[in-house]
């Protein structure tokens, strides 16, 4: 029950095409994951909301096979 | 007929200014991302209602859908559900919380 950080960044960046995705294994456990998104599709929304389409790319993975992904989400510089 | 967990959701939210759903107790958290969210709530001198969902699987699972979020802790003010640890802790440390707290005339220290 994990995930590797390349799956993780396959389904965000098809999810949010233009994002940069840089992504930590804190443990290398491959549960507890950081990641920064950048991505222009963030333009106007809260970090809930935010968070909330980075999780929706994860298709439902986040909180079951995918423990812990401590997020950064905000506007490319 | 509305879910009977989001009633008892919703009674929890508007009857507390601020509830904290988490992993374990204030006193006792159970889980790193639970304690960090506890962490910051009592270093901000916050009265919360914390509700440990370990105990209860309705809440557990219903808070996520109520929410459309994942992932426990959860942290409510005044009825309004504000982000999981990392956006507490973002919030905290930005001092975009202590704004949210004032704007929600929620009584802390201000010096925190």
């Amino acid at each position: 029950m994990a995930m590797d950080a390349q799956e993780i960044e396959q389904m965000i960046k098809q999810a949010l095409p233009d994002a940069s995705v840089d992504i930590q294994d804190l443990r290398g456990d491959g549960d507890h994951y950081a990641a920064t998104v950048l991505s222009a599709a963030f333009e106007g929304k809260s970090r809930v909301q935010q968070h909330q389409m980075v999780y929706a790319a994860l298709q439902g993975k986040m909180g079951g096979q995918l423990h812990a992904l401590a997020l950064q989400t905000g506007l490319p510089e | 007929m509305e879910n009977i967990v989001y009633t008892r959701i919703k009674e929890d939210i508007n009857n507390n200014d601020v509830v904290l759903y988490m992993k374990g107790t204030a006193a006792f958290p159970m889980c790193g991302f639970s304690a960090a969210a506890v962490q910051v709530l009592s270093q901000l001198g916050v009265t919360f209602k914390d509700v440990n969902v370990l105990e209860d699987n309705d809440i557990r699972q219903g808070i996520k859908d109520f929410a459309n979020w994942p992932t426990i802790p959860q942290l409510y003010v005044k009825g309004e559900f504000v982000g999981g640890c990392d956006i507490i802790r973002e919030m905290y440390e930005t001092g975009e919380l202590h704004d949210l707290l004032r704007e929600k005339q929620v009584s802390f220290e201000e010096a925190a």
